[in-house]
């Protein structure tokens, strides 16, 4: 006898085991008193250059770390080095976005109680990370003046994934006729409210209000820390 | 593209809960894939197809139900479905809102199993 198909209910998040280790990585980071941001883009948007001016402004006054997923190489951890901040990288191989699971392992041996800020700059690309929690406090999503205002509408779901976004090479605007408004249209209609900052990490425009920013945030997610515990 | 390591954790999944049933054959695997959650559904199907092969659920179909995104209008105060995800926005009075319900799901909700 054959028995009869039938349907048996599961409900089970796919990304179950990604979403656990992200879940315990925030709470390290919590407890640790770490500002954890992490950096999505295209490939090219500046977010290396970015991230270098980044660390080296904020390593004179606080204790800074970065890990840098790529697939190949691992030029970008060497040029992120010159900021004196360690630097890890993580490479990645065919995969094309970061995981918990990779972020966890390359924590492996630092001790968080001795930072401030950590930084987690993804592969480049706009569509694959957007599906991963990586236990980050905040997600930026960089936009350069490069790459047309309505990159926002292409990649609608990872801009919404996003907290923060940052519009780079700002010193390139007027060469390539950026349209400032319609950029920040375009944001606000995929992710309405959204905080947007506009940065050169060349001529270091908006470097000190985007500076200030992250020391806001770390302040009030540390008196959040404190308050519960 | 990442929908083929995401079908390998379905496949996974599907197994772990087929055994788990007493290593029931799976004939299908029902999926709810949310606009937002970043998956191609079509890239999905075929990946699916490929992270079946040489395992149990080799010719199992993976049968997608697709969510729509639905957001909190502050001014109706109700839950609506907005009518594109480049524009989040209640679809009655254009107010502009963030606060997503649904759109977001991953998850497998059943197995036919026989």
């Amino acid at each position: 006898m054959t028995a009869e198909p039938r349907l048996v209910e599961v409900r089970k998040n796919v990304l179950k085991q990604n979403d656990v280790l992200a879940r315990a990585l925030r709470e390290r980071f919590r407890e640790a008193g770490v500002l954890a941001v992490s950096l999505v883009s295209s490939p090219g948007s500046g977010k290396t250059a970015f991230l270098e001016k980044t660390l080296t402004l904020l390593h004179p006054r606080y204790r800074v770390a970065a890990l840098v997923g790529d697939l190949a190489t691992e030029n970008d951890a060497a040029r992120l080095a010159r900021s004196q901040a360690p630097v890890k990288q993580i490479v990645t191989g065919t995969v094309c976005h970061l995981e918990a699971a990779m972020v966890q392992n390359a924590l492996d041996g630092w001790d968080l109680n001795h930072l401030d800020f950590l930084f987690i700059e993804n592969v480049g690309n706009l569509v694959c990370p957007s599906s991963y929690d990586l236990g980050e406090d905040l997600r930026f999503v960089l936009l350069s003046v490069t790459e047309g205002e309505d990159k926002p509408l292409k990649y609608p779901t990872i801009f919404n994934s996003a907290d923060v976004a940052v519009i780079t090479k700002s010193d390139l605007a007027e060469a390539v006729e950026f349209d400032e408004v319609t950029a920040r249209r375009n944001i606000q209609a995929v992710r309405p409210g959204m905080e947007v900052l506009k940065t050169s990490a060349k001529t270091g425009e908006g470097m000190a209000e985007y500076l200030q920013f992250l020391e806001r945030r770390r302040k009030g997610s540390r008196a959040t820390a404190a308050v519960s515990k | 593209m990442h929908e083929l390591s995401i079908a390998m954790s379905i496949v996974e999944m599907a197994q772990e809960e087929a055994e788990r049933l007493g290593s029931v054959q799976v004939l299908a695997v029902h999926l709810r894939l949310g606009l937002l959650s970043g998956i191609v559904k079509e890239a999905l199907l075929s990946s699916y197809a490929m992270a079946c092969e040489a395992t149990p659920l080799e010719g199992s179909q993976l049968l997608i139900e697709e969510i729509p995104v639905e957001v909190f209008c502050p001014k109706c105060q109700v839950p609506r479905l907005v009518r594109s995800i480049q524009w989040f926005c209640c679809p009655d009075c254009s107010t502009a809102t963030p606060d997503v319900l649904r759109g977001r799901e991953l998850e497998v909700v059943a197995l036919e199993i026989k």
